[in-house]
C-alpha cells in the first residue's frame, strides 16, 4: 500500500505544480481536479474512507464546478502566467517545509495508521460531540447561499 | 490499511500547502489566487485526516468535513465578488486594483526636516 | 521698634503690582496716582524712619529686624532682613525723596506716551528694588535688589521698543553690567564658602578677625566686589554703556543713571568697607579708577552733541569722584557727594528733558539755542545745577561735597596728592563742559523747533514746545533748592559750618583716619579749586564763541579731528570691546548659524522620515504582497517557535 501512497502523492503535487504554472483557466482547473482526485486516493489508502468520497463529490465536484461556472461567465480569455517574481515566493515557502521537514525530523510524530475509520464512526462522531461545530457550519453554509444569491442579483 | 509513516504524510500535506501558497503570491490573476487558496485548503484538509488516521479517531475527518463546508461557502462568496469585480473593472488583475496603497509621492515630503539653519 | 519700616520698600513694589496687573485698566490719572503715590508714600515712611532714627538712634547705631527665614541648606541660611543704620538711612531718603520728585515730574512728561501705566510700574518695581538693595543686611539680598535694579534699568532704557536701536542700547547696557554682576557674584560665593555667612556685619567680624591684611583671599574677593561695582557703576572698564542708556526717557536717566542705581556700586563699596580695608592694593584700585575714569569722562563730555550724553559722561564723571574718595578711604565723603550729586544730576536731567521736549525730541544742542528766552525758568534751573555740579562757591551743595573730597585727598598723602592733582584737573574739565553745554543751548537768540515728527523714532510726538507745567516745574524747584541748600549739610569747617552729614555717617562708616586739616592748608586747597572751577566759565564761553563762528554743527574745535572724535567716542572704548569680544563672538555665532545641535535633533526627525519612507513602501496595496507578507511572517513565527 505504501506504493499506492507514494504514487497518488507524486501526481498530486506533479498536478498541483502544473496547475500554478499554466496559462489558461480552464487548464488550471482541470489539473487540480487531478490533484484533488490524487488526495482523495491518498486519504482512501489511509482508511479514511467517508471523507475521501467527500472530497470527490464535495470539493472536486462542486467546488470546481463553480469554478467552472464563472470562467465560463468571465470569458476564456487568456491570463497572464506567473509573473517575473516567483523566485522569491519559492523561497518562503521552501523554508516553510523546511521547518515543517524539520519538525518531523525530530521525530516526535511517528506513527502509522492502525485501523479504518469508516463512515459510521465519523457520523457518530459528528453528531455526537461535534454536534455544535456541525450545526454552525450550517450557518455558514445558509450565509455563503443568501451572501451569493445577494451578490449576485442584478440591481435595477 | 496502509502501514504509512505519519511523517510522509504531513510532508506531502506540507508540500501542497507550499506550492498553493507559491501560487496565491506569484500569480496575478484573481481566480488563480483562489484556485490557490482552494489547493492550500485542500492541503491543510488532507494534513488533519492523515493525523485522525494515525491516531484511529473520527476527528480528523471531521475537521476535514468543517474544512468543506468552509471552503464551499467561502468559494460561493468569493466567486460572486469576483463576478462583481468583473463586472466593474473588467479586469482581473490583482495588482490593478490597489485599495488603501500609498497614493501620495515621496515628493511630497520633500523639504521636511530640511529645517536647520534659518 | 522701627519694624514697621519694611513697608518702605514694601510700597512701591505693591505700586508695581498694582500696575502690572491692572495699569491697562487705569486712567492716566489713577495710573500716576498710584505709581508717584507709592513712591510719595515711601518717602513718608523713610522720613519717618530717618526722624524716629535720629531722635533716638538704637543701640550700637543700628538696627536689624528679620523678616522671614528666605533659605536654610545646611551651613547657609541667609534670611530676608533690612538693617537700618546711619548709611542705609541716608540713602533710603535720597531715593525716595528724589525718586518722588522724578516720578512727579514723570506724569507730566510721560502723559503723551504711550505704556504710561508700564512706565510707572517699572519705575517702582525699580524703586522698590533698589530699596530693597540699600536696606539689605546680608549680600544675597543685597544681590537681589542688584539684580532687580539692573532688570529695570534694562526694561527701562528700551522703553521706547519699537526702535531696535533703543533694545540695542537696553541690551548693552545689560550685558555689560551682567560682567559686573557676575564678578559679584563669584565674589559672594567666595564669601560665603570662606566665612560660611553672607550678613554684612557677620562678615565684617569674621573677615576681620581671621583673613590678614593684604591676603590673596581678601585681595581676590574685594576685587571681585570691586568688578561688581565698576559694572553698576559705569566706570572704567565697564563704563561703555552709560551714554548709550541715554536712549531712555529723561526721568529714567535722572532716576537710574544719575541718582540711583548707578550710585549702588559706590553703596556696595562703602558698605563692605572693611574689606576693602584688608585688600589695600584693591583700594587703591578704586581709586586709581576713580581717578582716570573723572578725567577720561570728563574730556570725552567736552566734545559730545547729543545734551543727554554730555550729561552720561559727566555722570562717569562724578562717580569718578566718588570712587576716589573710597579710594582714599574718605567713605562719608563719597556718600556725601553721592546725596549731592544725586541733587544736581537729577535736576540737570530733568531740566534737559524739559528743552528736549520743547524742542520736539531734539537732543543734538547744536540744533539748540537760546532757550534762556524761550523758558527762563527752565533756564535758572539747569543755570543752578550746573553751578552745583562745577562746584562753584560758596553755597552750592557740589562745591562742599567735591572740595572735601579733595581736601582728604590731598591729606591722605603720597598717592593722594596725585589724586587730587588729578581730581582738581576734572574741576576745571567739568566746569569746562557744563558751561559749555548752558551756553550753547541756552544763550543766543532762540531756534524754531524741528517740526513735529521729526525726532519721533520710537515714541509719541509731544505738543509743538510744551513747556513746563506747575506739575514738572515743582520738582524742579525744590532739587534746585536743595543744590543750593544741601552744601550745609555738611560745609567745611572755615565757612563756619560743621559736618552734620559727615558725623551722623561716622555713626555707621569708619571715619578717615587722616590729620585734621590745618587751616591755611584747607584755605589754599579751596582757593586753588574755586579758581579752577570758576576759570571754566570763560573758557567754555571761549568754546561755545569759536563754536558759534565756525559755524553751527561744528564741535569742540580741536586741533585735530581726529582728537576730538576720539574723545566723542569715549576714549576709543567701544571701538575696542568691538574688535576684541563683539566681533569674534559674531564669527562664532556665524559659524554655529546652522547650529549643531538643531541639526543633530533634525537628524533624529530626519531619520524618522526615512523609516517611514522605507515602510511605506510596504503598503503598495497589492494582495499579493500582503499575501507574501503573511507567508513570510508565518514563516518566522513558526521558526521562532521550532528553533526556540
Amino acid at each position: 500500500m505504501n506504493a499506492v501512497f507514494a504514487l497518488s502523492g507524486i501526481v498530486a503535487v506533479a498536478a498541483t505544480v502544473m496547475m500554478i504554472t499554466r496559462r489558461s483557466a480552464v487548464h488550471a482547473l482541470l489539473y487540480l481536479v487531478v490533484s484533488l482526485l490524487a488526495s482523495a486516493v491518498i486519504m482512501f489508502v489511509l482508511g479514511a474512507t467517508f471523507v475521501a468520497a467527500l472530497e470527490v463529490i464535495v470539493y472536486a465536484g462542486a467546488i470546481m464546478v463553480l469554478f467552472v461556472f464563472v470562467i465560463m461567465l468571465i470569458g476564456p480569455e487568456s491570463i497572464p502566467g506567473p509573473g517575473r517574481a516567483w523566485v522569491g515566493p519559492s523561497i518562503l515557502s521552501v523554508v516553510l517545509l523546511a521547518e515543517l521537514g524539520w519538525v518531523l525530523a525530530q521525530g516526535s510524530l511517528t506513527g502509522q495508521p492502525a485501523a479504518e475509520v469508516g463512515p459510521k464512526q465519523v457520523g457518530m462522531s459528528l453528531f455526537g460531540p461535534y454536534i455544535l461545530g456541525a450545526e454552525i457550519a450550517a450557518f455558514l453554509l445558509l450565509a455563503g447561499l443568501v451572501g451569493a444569491f445577494h451578490l449576485g442579483r442584478r440591481r435595477h | 490499511m496502509a502501514s504509512v509513516p505519519f511523517e510522509y504524510g504531513l510532508l506531502l500535506a506540507g508540500v501542497l500547502f507550499s506550492l498553493g501558497l507559491i501560487g496565491v503570491i506569484v500569480r496575478r490573476n484573481l481566480l488563480f489566487i483562489l484556485l490557490c487558496v482552494e489547493v492550500m485548503l485542500n492541503a491543510a484538509g488532507l494534513g488533519f485526516v492523515v493525523a485522525g488516521s494515525r491516531w484511529s479517531q473520527a476527528d480528523g475527518q471531521v475537521m476535514f468535513i468543517f474544512l468543506l463546508s468552509m471552503a464551499a461557502a467561502e468559494v460561493a462568496v468569493g466567486l460572486a465578488l469576483l463576478l462583481l469585480h468583473f463586472g466593474r473593472r473588467k479586469t482581473l488583475d490583482a495588482d490593478a486594483m490597489k485599495m488603501g496603497a500609498n497614493v501620495t509621492s515621496a515628493a511630497d515630503y520633500r523639504g521636511i526636516g530640511d529645517r536647520g539653519g534659518t | 521698634m522701627l519694624s514697621w519700616t519694611w513697608c518702605i520698600p514694601a510700597l512701591p513694589l505693591a505700586g508695581f503690582l498694582v500696575l502690572a496687573i491692572f495699569g491697562g485698566r487705569f486712567s492716566k490719572g489713577a495710573t500716576a496716582a498710584v505709581g508717584a503715590g507709592s513712591v510719595g508714600l515711601s518717602f513718608a515712611a523713610a522720613a519717618a524712619a530717618s526722624a524716629l532714627f535720629m531722635i533716638s538712634p538704637p543701640a550700637g547705631g543700628s538696627f536689624t529686624f528679620v523678616l522671614w527665614q528666605w533659605i536654610t541648606a545646611g551651613w547657609f541660611s541667609p534670611s530676608l532682613s533690612f538693617t537700618l543704620d546711619a548709611l542705609s538711612v541716608v540713602m533710603i531718603l535720597v531715593v525716595t525723596g528724589v525718586g518722588c520728585l522724578i516720578h512727579l515730574y514723570s506724569t507730566r512728561f510721560m502723559a503723551d506716551e504711550e505704556g504710561y501705566s508700564r512706565f510707572f510700574a517699572y519705575m517702582n518695581l525699580f524703586v522698590g528694588s533698589m530699596l530693597i538693595l540699600v536696606m539689605a543686611s546680608n549680600l544675597l539680598l543685597l544681590y537681589l535688589g542688584w539684580e532687580g535694579v539692573g532688570l529695570c534699568s534694562f526694561l527701562l532704557i528700551g522703553f521706547w521698543y519699537k526702535d531696535p536701536e533703543n533694545g540695542r542700547s537696553a541690551r548693552k547696557a545689560f550685558i555689560v553690567t551682567r560682567i559686573g554682576d557676575v564678578s559679584l557674584a563669584i565674589g559672594l560665593f567666595l564669601i560665603a564658602t570662606t566665612l560660611g555667612t553672607l550678613d554684612i556685619r557677620e562678615i565684617v567680624q569674621k573677615a576681620t578677625s581671621s583673613w590678614q591684611t593684604g591676603s590673596t583671599l581678601a585681595v581676590a574677593v574685594a576685587a571681585l566686589l570691586l568688578g561688581g561695582a565698576v559694572g553698576k557703576s559705569a566706570q572704567l572698564p565697564l563704563q561703555t554703556w552709560l551714554p548709550d542708556a541715554m536712549a531712555g526717557p529723561s526721568p529714567v536717566s535722572a532716576l537710574i543713571h544719575a541718582a540711583t542705581m548707578v550710585t549702588a556700586g559706590v553703596y556696595l563699596i562703602a558698605r563692605t568697607n572693611a574689606l576693602f580695608t584688608l585688600a589695600p592694593a584693591v583700594q587703591l584700585a578704586v581709586g586709581i579708577i576713580g581717578a582716570a575714569g573723572v578725567l577720561v569722562a570728563g574730556l570725552s563730555a567736552l566734545t559730545q552733541r547729543n545734551i543727554k550724553r554730555v550729561l552720561a559722561y559727566s555722570t562717569m564723571s562724578q562717580l569718578g569722584y566718588m570712587f576716589l574718595a573710597l579710594g582714599i578711604g574718605a567713605w562719608s565723603g563719597a556718600i556725601f557727594h553721592l546725596v549731592t550729586h544725586a541733587f544736581f544730576k537729577s535736576l540737570l536731567f530733568l531740566g534737559a528733558g524739559v528743552v528736549i521736549l520743547a524742542m520736539n525730541h531734539e537732543h543734538d544742542i547744536f540744533a539748540m539755542g537760546g532757550m534762556a528766552r524761550k523758558s527762563p525758568f527752565t533756564f535758572w534751573m539747569f543755570l543752578i545745577a550746573a553751578l552745583t555740579l562745577a562746584a562753584i562757591p560758596p553755597t552750592t551743595a557740589g562745591f562742599s561735597s567735591k572740595d572735601l573730597i579733595l581736601a582728604q585727598a590731598w591729606q591722605s598723602g603720597g598717592v593722594g596728592r596725585v589724586f587730587w592733582a588729578l581730581g582738581l584737573a576734572g574741576v576745571l574739565v567739568t566746569s569746562v563742559y557744563i558751561f559749555r553745554l548752558v551756553f550753547i543751548v541756552f544763550a543766543g537768540t532762540p531756534r524754531t523747533a524741528a517740526p513735529v515728527g521729526a525726532h519721533s523714532s520710537g515714541h509719541a510726538a509731544g505738543r509743538d514746545g510744551m513747556q513746563a507745567g506747575p506739575v514738572m516745574g515743582i520738582p524742579l524747584a525744590i532739587l534746585a533748592a536743595l543744590c543750593l541748600a544741601g552744601g550745609f549739610l555738611s560745609l567745611p569747617h572755615d565757612l563756619g559750618g560743621s559736618p552734620y552729614l559727615l558725623n551722623f555717617l561716622n555713626t555707621a562708616l569708619p571715619a578717615g583716619t587722616m590729620p585734621e586739616t590745618p587751616q591755611r592748608t584747607e584755605w589754599t586747597l579751596q582757593l586753588v579749586s574755586e579758581a579752577a572751577s570758576l576759570l571754566g566759565i570763560p573758557v567754555a564761553w571761549l568754546v561755545y564763541r569759536r563754536s558759534r563762528t565756525a559755524g553751527a554743527g561744528h564741535p569742540v574745535a580741536a586741533r585735530s579731528n581726529v582728537l576730538a572724535r576720539f574723545l566723542q567716542g569715549g576714549w576709543g572704548f567701544d571701538w575696542l570691546y568691538d574688535r576684541l569680544f563683539v566681533q569674534p563672538f559674531v564669527w562664532l555665532a556665524k559659524i554655529n548659524a546652522r547650529d549643531v545641535m538643531d541639526r543633530i535633533s533634525d537628524g533624529v526627525g530626519g531619520l524618522f522620515m526615512l523609516l517611514s519612507r522605507a515602510f511605506r513602501w510596504t503598503q503598495n496595496g497589492r494582495v499579493r504582497w500582503y499575501a507574501a507578507g503573511l507567508a513570510a511572517g508565518a514563516a518566522l513565527i513558526v521558526a521562532a517557535v521550532v528553533l526556540l
